[in-house]
């Protein structure tokens, strides 16, 4: 039976990773199950990971990665810094293609497509997998035309004040600056501008969302607004999340990967890999692997 | 808690030395380094005070001369030998001719080498890096050479145009277009790599990106680079030399025929009469030249603290 088809029997039988399973995670084989979400079924999957490797000129940053991301969940990506959390995410939406020494090997499949096939248009990619960043970017325009930037780029039909109150709505902003849409996006405050980013990405209409740390520049105040809003993106978007904020993932998230950085043999190089990948709930509480458990209770950082 | 007496003699004279120390510190630095600071400020001052009594002379020397021939006639009357009636006018169409011809030719060709520099160039491809580096050095050298490259391509040469205006602009829009190059690379690295990757990372292409985002947000930098190049371009007067402004022109130019001349030329020409009035009249032009390029540079300073982008 292949990993695939014995992956979808248990999750069909409804059943928790039994002691076998266990046993082969608890030995640190950087290999992580797709989950068993303890509801049952199979859900959709956006993403499907299959071995995949970062290498900065060569050296890999992260390697063996091997998980799914579901439908209209929040997955969150944990781990201690310099694990390749954003290295890793930034390969959802071809990211790393902007930079020139990166290559990316292994398997993405969006929704069954190879996501680095060689028909692939990057930029197509991005219209539909956006991305939020760890510092506030905002264009250096009104807040109209930042959030009008995206739609009248990608040419998309119809009203453009609709288009954009649609957008802050979703992004929690309208009340705060409908009477100020003319104004100049750099006069409104962090956590303002963080959402004015999640508006941006949501007006032009993405099937999914990636958020690389979007709260470690944020007060707790508009962290907790950031973290509201994302509950609500929910149910139209798939979320995906790096956060080294472990409350956080804790907080918001359906699936939680954990990464941890080890170095190769010649102590020089880093590399990330996945140590356990499961529902938040068994992350948290009852982890399989003792290093998660480690870092989840604050034991190591 | 210890009480104020120090217990042991070794202590007392520790606490001494510190006292001692803190009280040098504080009470501010000894005689000598004063002395020292203010003679190396006040030697700084009398630099900037030579500089600029070099040019408050050459100031007041161009007025004094060049006041009496100050008047609306100095921009309408003709050149002419008779220098009761001698004014700037064909020198001064000649020279908005001269630099018109150079805007049109340098803000696009600048403005897209400066992006594809940035851009699109890959770095590590050797022959960019000489181009980047030949940039830099063409910017420095003297503006006689272009007037012999303008003489020997452009006037003659391949392109064979003759002692025309558009050879002028041509030679003078290759003279500054290093400095449009250089404005413009600086303009758009200051804007952030961050804003390219949020535009990129909505589904925008890169042209658009850069259309869209990259140069409206540098347009500043750019357009002070411009007004640089364009000063510059207004006082040369070697290379036109060379190229052909002639110094006898009575008629006013055409662009694409006949004599040119252009300001500083004029300035020149007159300067080399015997007459007393015509040296008084060369004075009055060089007033009129000062003061265009003043008002220039002024624009642009304005122009670049009004739009500058703040990062």
């Amino acid at each position: 039976m292949t990993e695939q088809e014995r992956r979808t029997e248990e999750a069909g039988s409804g059943a928790a990773p039994d002691a076998e399973d266990r046993r082969g995670l608890s030995q640190g084989i950087a290999v992580a199950e797709g989950a068993r979400p303890q509801k049952g079924l199979t859900e959709e999957k956006v993403f499907e990971l299959n071995d995949v490797a970062v290498l900065y000129d060569g050296n890999p940053a992260v390697r063996e990665i091997s998980f799914d991301v579901f439908k209209n969940r929040i997955t969150a990506l944990i781990g201690p810094s310099g694990c390749g959390k954003s290295t890793l995410i930034r390969c959802f939406n071809r990211m790393n293609d902007l930079i020139p020494i990166a290559r990316v090997e292994g398997e993405i499949l969006y929704h069954g497509e190879d996501l680095y096939g060689p028909n692939v248009d990057p930029v197509q990619v991005r219209k539909l997998i956006g991305m939020v960043f760890q510092k506030p970017n905002p264009f250096p325009k009104s807040i109209y035309d930042n959030i009008a930037f995206g739609p009248r780029t990608l040419g998309m039909k119809g009203d453009m004040d609709d288009i954009v109150e649609r957008a802050l709505r979703r992004g929690a902003l309208w009340d705060e600056v409908k009477d100020r849409l003319d104004e100049n996006a750099y006069g409104l405050s962090g956590g303002q501008q963080q959402r004015l980013c999640i508006a941006r990405c949501v007006a032009v209409e993405p099937d999914v969302i990636l958020m690389d740390e979007p709260c470690s520049a944020l007060d707790p105040i508009s962290t907790g607004k950031i973290e509201d809003l994302m509950m609500e993106l929910k149910d139209d978007y798939s979320i995906v999340i790096v956060t080294h904020n472990m409350q956080q993932a804790a907080r918001v998230s359906d699936m939680t990967a954990f990464l941890i950085v080890e170095l190769d043999a010649s102590e020089k190089n880093r590399t990330g890999r996945i140590v356990e990948y499961d529902e938040t709930q068994t992350i948290f509480t009852n982890p399989s692997d003792q290093r998660t458990e480690d870092y989840v209770t604050g034991k190591v950082g | 808690m210890s009480d104020d007496e120090p217990r042991t003699e070794r202590t007392r004279l520790a606490v001494a030395g510190a006292r001692a120390t803190t009280a040098a510190v504080v009470a501010g630095q000894p005689r000598k380094d004063v002395i020292r600071n203010t003679l190396f400020s006040v030697l700084l001052f009398v630099a900037i005070l030579i500089a600029l009594a070099g040019l408050a002379a050459l100031l007041i020397q161009a007025f004094v001369e060049g006041r009496p021939a100050l008047g609306f006639d100095l921009f309408t009357e003709p050149n002419s030998s008779d220098a009761t009636i001698a004014g700037f006018r064909q020198a001064i169409i000649g020279s908005l001719m001269l630099i018109a011809g150079v805007i049109v030719l340098v803000v696009p060709l600048g403005v897209g080498a400066a992006v594809y520099l940035e851009e699109y160039a890959n770095r590590e491809r050797w022959w960019n890096r000489l181009i980047e580096l030949n940039i830099q050095n063409l910017a420095a050298v003297p503006s006689i050479i272009y007037g012999i490259l303008g003489l020997g391509f452009i006037v003659r040469g391949p392109l064979d145009l003759g002692f025309i205006a558009l050879a002028g602009s041509l030679t003078l829009a290759l003279l500054v277009l290093p400095i449009v190059i250089i404005a413009g690379r600086e303009a758009i690295r200051a804007v952030p790599p961050s804003i390219r990757e949020g535009s990129l990372a909505l589904g925008a292409t890169q042209w658009q990106t850069i259309r869209r985002q990259v140069l409206p947000a540098s347009i500043a930098g750019i357009a002070t680079g411009v007004i640089l190049a364009i000063s510059r371009a207004f006082g040369e007067t070697a290379p036109l030399l060379l190229v052909g402004a002639a110094t006898f022109v009575t008629f006013d130019p055409q662009f694409l025929s006949g004599d040119y001349t252009a300001l500083p030329v004029q300035i020149f020409q007159y300067a080399t009469r015997p007459q007393e009035e015509f040296r008084i009249l060369s004075a009055a032009g060089i007033i009129v030249l000062l003061l265009v390029l003043l008002v220039m540079n002024s624009f642009a300073i304005w122009l670049r603290n009004r739009y500058e982008q703040k990062w």
